[in-house]
């Protein structure tokens, strides 16, 4: 999944014009910025916090979908549905690594995220109620992911970028999958129809929200484009979102959501109505139905595995020890 | 009839072992773990697959994996204990998984002599698995055992705990014994000294002894489970159930 578009870059520097001059220049021409390379702390920091903010939305984001792991429908789907919240904590590790080349250690983040100092897509706060969210969460949250993600392939920090371009591959897979399971509801019987309609009209304004507030709203969102981290506004990653995905939902014969929905010939995409911003703001903020629920399953999940992290160290331990000893 | 219901129980053990782990899934000690178990719940679970939908054919009523899987109650189940056994925490995971591969892996190397042509093919892939299986959870049985007071604490109480299911692996069924004599599935009483080869070397290493069991528990192959059973197949059955005949 993804960390929502709401990162700013932290502009803050100490660096000489000269410096940062030439460092733009090198984003300009496309070079790629490696960990060991001089760079901005603003543009450090950004990185840490957006490929951070990333890393735990894959691990969060095995919850939802865990969620159903023990009840998928059939044994084909049992050992997809496996296989694909194993594919999310891969990513997660991924990123952790990325994140860690500048610097910043995995239990530092894992701290930060259980402190509420870190955050991750609020799309994981909504919870995963009916088989049919897991064919959703897979189309447009994974979908929204993409969208997301493809522009990061070519995101100016090395690691980043080549930790993309892995990730799509899988979340490509992921966004067909969750379509397929859509496909098959939808051409089942009623009750699955209506699980499917439920499921859309519960999570498409919230994989909208995905792409973070208008880009006016958007502190900070030049300097990310300006040191080609993003590359998109979040506007135009929403648009290009919507117009994929509304002839698939219609190909379904599923209803969006949104009464204002219509085609617009001239710009040659969808006019939409609003997002409840409200409801955005509220779900960053930690007042979403799961916020509490997610932390506190990782929390345990942390603090449970305690014993189990300090024995493999202390193993560790004694066997170097005695491997000294024994020389 | 006797090959269907003995490659029933074979499937039931792996699914209900795979689906027992996949408990896991997001919950595990540490983010590897979160990667390394559910590898081991889909080996499980893609063998289960492969035994259901042979044991459906051999028996010809048209019965689909997921009819079998799902469709069957807690009295029908015909797995070990050992394997529905809940996960009560990592230690008790990792011995569980340890005792069934330690187990699995001799059986699947002599199911390779087999004359049903699937069980065979099953073999050639399951052995490999049941092999990083005994890998995998025999490190962590070590490491846990020699690691801290805590965890060496922890490990023995597993050990404890779940030492009275092994004997019942050893037993084989009527319908086991007929698929035995006619060459389809191995003698499972023939394994008993590679399982207690391989456990006691990792024992060895991790400081922990097999105790005596003075009364070993068994029952699984009749359908006489413990009350987790009822619970994990209600759960697992919940959608399929709810949905008489729909595809997904
Ligand atoms: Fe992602
Ligand atoms: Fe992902
Ligand atoms: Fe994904």
């Amino acid at each position: 999944m993804y960390s929502q578009g709401l990162i700013g870059a932290d502009g803050r520097t100490d660096e000489t014009p000269e410096f940062l001059e030439a460092f733009q220049q090198r984003v300009d021409a496309e070079e790629k910025i490696e960990p060991t390379d001089a760079m901005p702390e603003g543009y450090r920091r950004t990185l840490v916090r957006q490929i951070g903010q990333h890393a735990h939305s894959e691990i969060v984001g095995m919850l939802p979908e865990g969620n159903w792991i023990t009840r998928a429908p059939s044994l084909r789907r049992k050992a997809a549905l496996l296989a694909k919240v194993q594919d999310e904590g891969g990513h997660g590790l991924y990123l952790y690594s990325a994140a860690e080349t500048l610097g910043v250690s995995r239990e530092q983040m894992t701290e930060e995220l259980h402190s509420g100092k870190a955050k991750y897509s609020s799309i994981f706060n909504y919870p995963t109620l009916s088989w049919a969210d897991i064919g959703t969460v897979g189309w447009l949250v994974d979908g929204a992911a993409i969208m997301n993600q493809i522009p990061l392939c070519r995101c100016s920090f090395g690691p980043y970028a080549r930790a993309m371009i892995r990730v799509c591959k899988e979340e490509s897979f992921h966004q067909r999958q969750g379509y397929e399971i859509i496909m098959t509801l939808a051409q089942g019987t009623e009750a699955q129809k209506e699980m499917a309609q439920d499921s859309l009209n519960r999570w498409w304004w919230p994989a909208l929200m995905m792409f973070g507030p208008h880009d006016g709203d958007s502190e900070h969102s030049d300097q990310s484009m300006k040191w080609k981290i993003k590359r998109f506004t979040n506007d135009e990653l929403r648009q290009k979102f919507i117009d994929a995905t509304v002839p698939q939902a219609e190909y379904l014969g599923l209803k969006v959501p949104d009464p204002e929905l219509k085609w617009n010939e001239e710009k040659g995409g969808y006019d939409h109505g609003e997002i409840d911003w409200d409801e955005f703001w509220r779900v960053v903020k930690g007042h979403g139905r799961m916020n509490r629920d997610r932390i506190k399953a990782r929390k345990a999940a942390w603090d449970n595995g305690a014993w189990v992290r300090e024995a493999a160290t202390a193993h560790a331990e004694k066997r170097r020890t005695r491997r000294m000893a024994a020389e | 009839m006797a090959i269907y219901q003995a490659l029933l129980e074979l499937a039931d053990d792996h699914l209900v072992l795979g689906h027992r782990i996949s408990e896991w899934c997001g919950h595990a000690p540490m983010l590897e773990e979160d990667l390394a178990m559910p590898n081991m719940a889909l080996d499980l679970i893609g063998t289960s697959r492969t035994l259901y939908e042979h044991a459906g054919e051999l028996e010809g009523k048209g019965q689909s994996e997921d009819d079998l899987a799902y469709l069957r109650g807690e009295r029908d189940y015909r797995n070990c204990l050992l394997v529905e056994r809940p996960n009560e925490d990592f230690a008790h995971t990792m011995l569980r998984q340890l005792y069934f591969a330690a187990f699995m892996y001799p059986y699947w190397i002599a199911a390779e002599k087999s004359s049903d042509e699937v069980v065979r093919g099953v073999a050639g892939k399951a052995q490999k698995e049941m092999a990083y299986h005994i890998r995998h959870a025999g490190e962590w049985v070590i490491r846990l055992g020699d690691g801290t007071d805590e965890s060496a604490t922890r490990m023995r109480e597993a050990v404890d705990a779940l030492s009275i299911y092994v004997d019942e692996l050893f037993d084989s069924s009527p319908a086991a014994q007929e698929a035995e004599a006619a060459g389809v599935l191995p003698k499972r009483a023939d394994l008993r000294a590679e399982w207690d080869k391989t456990i006691a070397q990792v024992f060895d290493e991790a400081l922990l002894t097999l105790p005596a069991v003075p009364f070993a528990q068994r029952g699984g192959r009749e359908g006489l489970h413990d009350e987790g059973l009822g619970h994990l197949l209600a759960e697992m059955q919940s959608v399929y159930r709810a949905h008489p005949g729909a595809r997904w």
